[in-house]
Parts: C-alpha cells; structure tokens; sequence
C-alpha cells in the first residue's frame, strides 16, 4: 500500500484540512494562465507533433501516433468487390455511442432505414464513462448567451462560433430530450435540476446523474434504439468509406472483428460518430478513454477526403487516479471538485482554484509536479492529493449520495475517500479535435456526417466540462436528422473505392513510407 | 515484484501480482476483443466468475476492477442471452401491469438471493426485483441505479430473470413519469423557440474576438 513518504504527506494534508476547507484560492489571471500553458500543457510541446505530407491538411500539426495512422497502411486494397454490398440502407452509423444512438434515434424518426455498425457493442464508448454532467442554460440566472461566453472563452476563442451556437442554444432541448427518454437527472422534490459548477463556467448549470451521468444517458439511449428494433452489426469495424462516382459518401467496407470476415454495406448517406483517441496513449499518457477510443473516424474520413480542424489539441484531465496502480489514468470526476475537495501538494498546501478549466489545472497540476517539486511519488510517477474528505465537511453524506461511483473504485482497494484525500495526475482524456463539419455536421466529404468526438470546432481548443455529453446529444441528433432527411433525396450512383489509390499516390509521390496498419482499431496491451 | 499463480480457463499463468485480471490476461499474452469495454468499471462487459484454488466459494467479479489472487481460477462471461422487451416510452405507463405483461418472469422468483450474491457492483438485486414485482418503480430505479447490466446475477436465476433489464424498465419508468418534469428547463426551451435570446445571441455572433475577450475575462463568476 502508502509507502511512508506516502503517509508522511497524507498526514499533513489532514492537519492542514481545516485551515485549507475555509481558504478561498484565488483565480489565476488571463496573462497567469496563458503562461503556465505555453511551459507546462503538453499541447505546447512541439517536438511531440509532426506536420502531415498528404492530405487535405497537409502541412497541419499532429500528434505524432496520429500521424503514423492518418498517412499508414489501409487494411483493404482498392480491387475489392464492391459491387453486390451485403446490406443496403439509407443511412449508415458507424458507431454506436452517445452520438451515434442519437443520430439513429433521430434518423429514424424522419422515416430512413437506419444501420448501426459498432467494433464492440452498442453502447461500448467514452459516453459511458462520462460521469460528471451535462451543461445546460436552463436556470433563472442564466441564458444561452453566457453558457456561450464560457465556453467560447475556455475554449480559448477558438471555437467555431456557429457550432457552439447551435450547442448552446439548443442544449436545453437536448436535455428536455433525455428527460422524456426516462433520464434520472437530478434533481429536488419539485423536479428543479440540481446544477454544480464546472472548471471554467460562471453559472451553475452541470446537470448530473450522481455520477453515472454518461452511463445513464447511455444506458437510456441503447434502449431507445434497440425499443425501435434500429438494427445493430455489434463486433463490427468500418475499415474503408466507399465513395460514389461523384465523390459523395456512399458506405463503408466493414470486417467482423473476431472472424476477420470483409464485406460492404451501401448507404446513401453516412455518419461517422466512432469518438475519441484516448487509447492511441499520445506522449505516453495514461488515459480515462474506452478501449475502442483509437481515432478510427478521423482516418476513415481523412482517407476519403475530409478535413480536420485542430488535431493537434488534445485534453488532458487534471485529475486521472494516480494510486492505486491498478486504477492509474481512470477518471476521477471533475464533480469531486465541483463539490469542494480541493488540490493539495505534497506540503499540505492548496495551490490553485480547483475550478479553473481543464487545460489551466492540468498544467497547473504539471508543473507542481515537476518544476515545484511539490509532487507526491507514486509507483508510476507523480501525484497531488485531491482533498475528497472536504466534501463531507460541506454536506455529511453527499460522497455516497453525488458520487458513489469513486467511492466504489477507490473503496475496491480500501480507500475511503470520505476519510482519506486521493492522488490525482493528469490523464488523456478528450480529443478538442476532429472531423471539421459544418453546422449540418456535413463534412468536406458530400454526404459524409460527422458527430461526437470524432467532430471537431465545437470546443475550439479545450472543452469545458459537461459540454461532451452535451455535444454527442445536440449534434448527434442534428446529424441523424439531417442525414435521414438527405437520404430521402438521394440516389446513390455506382460504388467505388478508387479515392484509396488517390491518397496512396499522394503518399508516393510525397515519400511517405508508413507501414503502421490504419485504422488501428483497438490498442495492442498483449505482452509478447 | 511479487508474483502470483493464476488459471485463466484453467490454464496455468504467472503474473505480477498488482495486475487486474484484464491487465494480467493481457499480460499472459491475450489480445481481447470480448469481454473488454470501458476498462475503468461502468460498462460491464468484463464480467468475470472465478473461484480461489482449494475453496468451494464461486466469486464474481468485473476484471478491470478486480485484484489477481493467489490461485485464482478465472472464466469470463463476456455475453449473457438476457431478454429485453421492447415497449414504446411514449405509450406504457407506470403500473404494475407493464410487468406483468413484459416481464412475468420476476413473479416466478423463488427468493434464493443468488443474483444479489452474485452482484458485481454489489447492489440488493434481489429487492429491486421484489419492488419491481410490486410496481414500486422508484424504489427498483434507485435501489439499481448503480447497475452496468453484466448480466451475472441473470447467469445465476434459476427463474430466468433478466434482472438488468427489469430495472432498466424501472428506471426509464421513473425519470419519464414518476419524477417530476422540471419546469424551469422546459420554460426555458420555451423561450428560446420563442426567440428570447436571438439578439443577444446575434450580437454575440457579431462581436470581435476582442470584444468576446473582454466579456469573458471580466465576467462574473456566480
């Protein structure tokens, strides 16, 4: 267990306890923070980032485990047989997360045939293990217009303004939406939502589900979908998109993930919502993602035309679990904060606002680590404690109630967090990134949709938190509304996979000799 | 670092013993499509049944939150046939006879209590049943509230219950139509349709980053 320098530090965070519950950190200033991200956010790292040689966003910065998969070498060649696709549909998904559920759900209502394909099983996705909430404008004091400043200023004005629009102003329908699905949000005796902060907004307007709050979105959304008998290929992974002779979206060459077994399905119009990127483990990160988060929709779509916006940003949660090892880079909830524990160092010491965004505590969190040398030594590097028995001290009782989730995987290996604080470290947790769409979530690819995590230009260049859930809500459903309403005006013309041979080329002719298997898929964690 | 002995479908392994059994199934050289998912405890997709060397004790478990023992004999439950009727949000309402009609099957429990015993997320699953059998579908929904539908105590039912899915009826039953509906937020979708926050919202649109700038950096924080 603690090893004694451990415990050394862990008793002076207690003695410490009552002094730093009643201390009121300070915000850091717009010039503060802007320094300690150019020194300690790893997106600043610039020897960590490689610029693309193909592509339509060729000489763009991205990571470089990105790079090997967007430029690497496709699982199929352009002679396979096409022509008779095994499935035919109106619109295809290609995953089935919070986004992806949406997006049938919606697709569905507009009277489209809908086809699901997921690698793993409905529902198996980063929405899952969202725990913290939901932002909505939907309080007395508040209104689409500050949730938009918030989050256009978190995202460090980088947002696409149009995108954030649309997920501001209709982020209260969104959350109308999941209530008349059954969602159980919380909320008092007369149905007023209970609303928390989030790092970064200026009302209170984090709606949660304790801190089930992905899962039980999730869980409601699945049943929604399999209530409407959409049906599902589970264990079922897009390889290659398959274009039309006019260069439009027109499906996906698909492979059974246990028997390896290739075929097509033919659909007049698509909607990649395939999420995150977590797994790809960018600069040796730990992450918070599921084990199917691995960029798959970002290459799908880059390989056939579409562009990215901001692939180089990447979020990293301030605080993943940094002990026990068998729990390092799982997420601890930003709600611990939004309920009053605070981020203490090695000393006892609080040293920041425990609310300010993501990208700031992060790199905060960093730097206290390393250039403070204020760090608690971990099996697996370093950590800060997060004060967790501050909540008590708030509200008797509200650990259990607001998030027995942590209190169950902490208490696995005999952690109570109601009595004893948690080593936190950041962990990869979001990709800021993506797809670049329009504000019909239509890519640069013609009857291409993109929604989710795999979408990029929502956040700008950080997210603020609970503005995922919301995201993969609003925009999943405008993608299945949009994409089913397109279809309905469609005629797929013959199918071919040639824009393969296109990007190959380019990759000649650019010297591009990459021999990474794209898309990737699933991590490799077997040991040899 | 220590080592411990483990049997994965009863085969033999050594592994270091601060793995999960997911970590030291990887470690044994398993490559896993099935029976992995979120890896961190909310997806239940890892559900594990093992039983330590020399005890008679069957065990349940979630392989990415669970500790590699000494003599562990380890076999994974990556799919269970668990039945899930399909019913219209829209159309059924809170009663007990929804059920009756969906789910007979609960009534035909005969109170053995393996399904709690065998809880991966160790919740009262038996009573959740009971309060589902009597149509106290806010009692099931928070009693259950915590379940990431593994399906072990479905492994276990010698009635055939598909307990996940009994509760997920509940659930959904409960947020629809027995919390009340939050009359703030649909005042406020209201008045967006209506067109309340259009100007404001232009003017936003309209502004310069250096404007936006301004306003963000000396908002108030409430």
């Amino acid at each position: 267990m603690y090893t004694d320098e451990m415990l050394k530090s862990m008793k002076r965070v207690e003695e410490n306890r009552e002094k730093n519950f009643s201390f009121e950190p300070r915000r850091m200033t717009a010039e503060e923070k802007e320094n300690l991200l150019l020194e300690f956010h790893p997106d600043y790292i610039k020897s960590e980032f490689v610029n693309l040689s193909v592509g339509g966003n060729k000489g763009g910065s991205v990571p470089t485990e990105l790079a090997a998969l967007l430029q690497g070498k496709g699982r199929i060649s352009s002679d396979l047989d096409i022509e008779n696709p095994e499935y035919d549909t109106d619109v295809l998904i290609i995953g089935c997360g919070g986004a992806g559920a949406s997006a049938a759900i919606e697709a569905d209502n507009t009277g489209a045939d809908v086809l699901i394909v997921t690698k793993l099983r409905p529902g198996d996705a980063n929405t899952m293990m969202a725990e913290g909430g939901i932002q909505a404008a939907d309080k007395e004091n508040d209104s689409p217009a500050v949730h938009f400043v918030d989050a256009y200023g978190g995202g460090h004005f980088a947002a696409k303004k149009e995108l954030l629009y649309k997920l501001v102003t209709e982020a209260p329908d969104a959350v109308k939406w999941l209530e008349g699905l059954g969602v159980e949000f919380d909320k008092d005796e007369n149905g007023n939502m209970i609303t928390t902060h989030g790092g970064g907004t200026s009302r209170k307007r984090m709606h949660a589900a304790k801190d089930y709050s992905g899962a039980e979105i999730m869980r409601t959304l699945r049943d929604e979908v399999l209530n409407r008998k959409i049906p599902i290929l589970d264990f079922t992974a897009a390889v290659e998109l398959i274009l039309d002779e006019n260069g439009r979206a027109a499906g996906a060459v698909l492979m059974n993930m246990e028997t390896g077994k290739i075929f097509a399905a033919r659909a007049k119009t698509v909607i990649l919502a395939t999420g995150g990127a977590g797994r790809l483990h960018y600069r040796g990160y730990p992450t918070s993602n599921h084990y199917g988060a691995t960029a798959d929709g970002l290459v799908l779509g880059y390989r056939a035309g579409a562009k990215l916006i901001y692939a180089d940003t990447l979020q990293y949660h301030p605080t993943g679990a940094a002990y026990p090892q068998q729990i390092f880079g799982a997420l601890v909830t930003e709600k611990v904060r939004s309920l009053g524990a605070k981020l203490v160092n090695a000393e006892g010491q609080v040293f920041m606002h425990p609310l300010e965004t993501r990208d700031v505590s992060a790199a905060a969190i960093i730097r206290e680590c390393t250039a403070e040398n204020k760090g608690v030594k971990t099996v697996s590097g370093t950590g800060v404690w997060l004060d967790t028995p501050m909540i008590e001290m708030r509200e008797k009782g509200a650990i259990e109630r607001r998030i027995p989730a942590m209190l169950r995987m902490f208490g696995e290996y005999g952690i109570d967090i109601r009595r004893e604080p948690i080593l936190v470290y950041p962990t990869l947790h979001y990709q800021n990134g993506g797809l670049d769409i329009d504000a019909q979530c239509e890519t640069a690819v013609k009857n291409l949709f993109a929604a989710g995590e795999v979408a990029g230009g929502i956040h700008g260049r950080n997210r603020l938190m609970g503005n995922s859930l919301l995201d993969i809500i609003v925009f999943g459903r405008n993608a299945g509304r949009n994409a089913g309403n397109r279809a309905k005006t469609t005629e797929t013309g013959t199918l071919t996979l040639k824009h393969i041979d296109k990007f190959e080329e380019e990759k000649r002719t650019a010297g591009v000799r990459e021999e990474t298997i794209t898309p990737a898929l699933l991590p490799d964690y077997a040991r040899r | 670092m220590s080592e411990v002995n483990i049997y994965l479908f009863g085969k033999r392994y050594s592994v270091p013993s601060e793995l999960t059994i997911m970590t030291a199934m990887e470690y044994a050289g398993y490559r896993l499509v099935r029976g992995c998912g979120c890896r961190n405890g909310f997806c239940g997709a890892c559900a594990t049944i093992y039983r330590i060397e020399g005890q008679r004790e069957l065990k349940f478990c979630l392989a990415c939150q669970t500790q590699v023992l000494e003599g562990m004999y380890v076999a994974t439950l990556p799919f269970f046939p668990l039945v899930k009727q399909v019913y219209d949000i829209e159309k059924i309402s809170p009663e007990q006879s929804i059920m009756i009609q969906l789910y007979p099957e609960i009534y035909k429990c005969i109170g053995c209590n393996a399904c709690t015993k065998s809880c991966t997320q160790k919740l009262n699953v038996m009573q959740y049943i009971a309060y589902a059998q009597r149509g106290d579908f806010k009692r099931c929904a928070e009693e259950s509230f915590d379940c990431v539908m593994c399906g072990v105590c479905s492994s276990r039912c010698p009635a055939g219950i598909s307990h996940p899915q009994v509760a997920m009826l509940a659930r959904r039953l409960n947020g629809k139509y027995l919390t009340p509906e939050s009359e703030h937020l649909k005042n406020r979708v209201e008045e967006i349709i209506g067109g309340k926050y259009e100007a404001e919202m232009e003017k936003l649109m309209n502004m310069s980053d250096s404007e936006i700038r301004e306003l963000y950096n000396n908002r108030v924080i409430e």
